[in-house]
């Protein structure tokens, strides 16, 4: 039985209005507060990454560029340690983009699905899921990453 | 002889609940609920080294108590319904293999234990079984991994979100000469009001909840007045004020009886955003909490409304919007 184009004109009138009402009826996420929780725990982050950076280079006799890899590998272990230990998804919902945005948070979403998946087994469940979240990360950082290089020569040989 | 009213109640003239239990993870069993259930696990493992095995092993549990406390011996037991939330609904399938009962498996997201109730009395009434079993399970962990994102993955949830219960309930439900009656069963439609956001399930099915109220009430000339409580399974915070303002537009004045077992399973202090959601929400509190009140006579009339929304992760990505749905059981004492 087909609707008429009266009704359907009425009905997706009454879903509109509905949507309206719930969207006011229900509580927002705190965008200013979510926004400060997240400045200061990504610049924390940020922070702890800088200083073991300068042990690298102060203690272990790293020049800058090369302490760099280093230091992202600790921060990388330290993410994927207390993914492990249950503590990162309570940072992630207190903190929001401020944990997710940095490496620790790419290292998390690996870690978990890691994690998760492992009842499944090691080549189906870890290996093919552990890149199901990071995996559109580096899809489109690779693809960016060419646009910009692509760019960069197109504006050299001008 | 006609057993329904209206376009979608059923009435049942001899079903009782014979029995029923509940088994619930850690975070229900420190709820202002935990009086009232017959087990409370402290690792939301449940000693099971996954976690499908691990809502399995509370369904099993569920079962097994529920036909003991039921008195009724196995054998006796005609039919076993049941379903949750996870694809194929291998808790209840599984389940079924472990319990080794004649089994149909139902599945109706969230609203599945009174799904599987509303089936159950009516085998009964119709006398195809003497005795059935009803039952269905959510787990918090199995839900996150299958709906949402791994469980360790640091993601912000907005306010309006919702925390699956972990746990499970059955009844048994047959002819027997005590007991609370299973009074009606109103069977709902789907509704889809046009929300897409898989984080505001309040939203998107308070619209079914009223739909099945308000045909319950229309079918059985009944009022909310008629009853001492009226529960819906998992609006929480944000659905439950929206499904009660729209039923008070309807003519359906329901401050004085109405509640959402997504808000009485947790208390305000439990993080748990919004409030409870899952098939569990509806099924421990009515099979925990609601028929203890019942027996003691602290009630004696319960709607008891599930909703459910019967979205998947495939449906969403595919920016399609939730339809949902609900199923209304009455379930009441003899007067003495």
């Amino acid at each position: 039985m087909g609707k008429s184009t009266g009704q359907k004109r009425k009905e997706s009138e009454e879903k509109r209005k509905y949507q309206q009402m719930t969207k006011k009826m229900r509580p927002n996420p705190p965008i200013l507060l979510n926004s400060l929780k997240a400045f200061l725990v990504g610049g924390a982050i940020s922070l702890l990454g800088q200083g073991i950076q300068n042990i690298y280079i102060n203690y272990f006799d790293f020049s800058k560029e090369q302490a760099g890899n280093p230091t992202v590998a600790t921060l990388i272990f330290i993410s994927a340690l207390l993914t492990g230990l249950g503590v990162y998804d309570n940072l992630g919902q207190f903190a929001g983009a401020g944990s997710a945005v940095p490496v620790t948070g790419f290292a998390n979403s690996i870690a978990s699905a890691a994690i998760e998946h492992k009842s499944e087994g090691l080549v189906l469940g870890v290996g093919a899921n552990m890149f199901k979240l990071a995996g559109s990360v580096i899809v489109f950082g690779v693809v960016a990453a060419f646009i910009v290089a692509f760019i960069k020569t197109l504006i050299k040989l001008l | 002889m006609k057993k329904f009213l209206g376009q979608s109640t059923w009435e049942f003239s001899e079903v009782k609940i014979l029995g029923s239990a509940t088994a619930v993870g850690p975070l229900e069993g420190e709820g202002p609920l935990k009086n009232d259930f017959d087990v409370i696990h402290e690792d939301l493992h449940i000693g099971q080294d996954t976690w499908e095995k691990a809502e399995r092993k509370l369904l099993e549990e569920a079962f097994d108590l529920a036909i003991k406390k039921s008195g009724v011996p196995k054998d006796k037991i005609n039919l076993m319904v049941a379903g949750d939330l996870l694809n194929q609904i291998i808790s209840a399938s599984f389940s079924a293999n472990y319990l080794q009962l004649p089994f149909l498996g139902v599945y109706g997201a969230c609203s599945t234990s009174m799904e599987s109730l509303a089936i159950a009395a009516s085998f009964v009434e119709a006398g195809f079984a003497d005795n059935v079993v009803a039952g269905c399970s959510s787990h918090n962990a199995t839900a996150e991994k299958q709906y949402r994102y791994p469980t360790e993955y640091g993601s912000q949830k907005p306010p309006y979100a919702q925390w699956t219960v972990t746990g499970a309930g059955a009844t048994v439900v047959g002819k027997g000469l005590v007991g609370s009656r299973v009074k009606y069963a109103t069977i709902g439609k789907v509704v889809d009001m046009g929300i897409t956001d898989p984080f505001d399930m309040g939203s998107a099915m308070a619209p079914a909840a009223v739909e099945t109220i308000a045909k319950h009430f229309n079918d059985t000339g009944r009022t909310p007045n008629d009853y001492d409580l009226i529960v819906t399974g998992d609006l929480a915070g944000v659905g439950y004020p929206i499904a009660k303002q729209m039923l008070l537009e309807r003519g359906y004045d329901m401050s004085k009886v109405y509640n959402d077992c997504g808000l009485m399973i947790y208390s305000s202090t439990q993080k748990v955003f919004a409030g409870g959601s899952g098939c569990a929400s509806s099924a421990v509190v009515t099979y925990g909490h609601i028929l203890k009140q019942l027996k003691e006579r602290k009630l004696n009339k319960v709607l008891v409304v599930a909703t459910g929304a019967l979205l998947s992760p495939i449906t969403f990505q595919q920016s399609e919007s939730i339809p949902c749905i609900a199923h209304a059981v009455a379930i009441e004492n003899e007067e003495e």
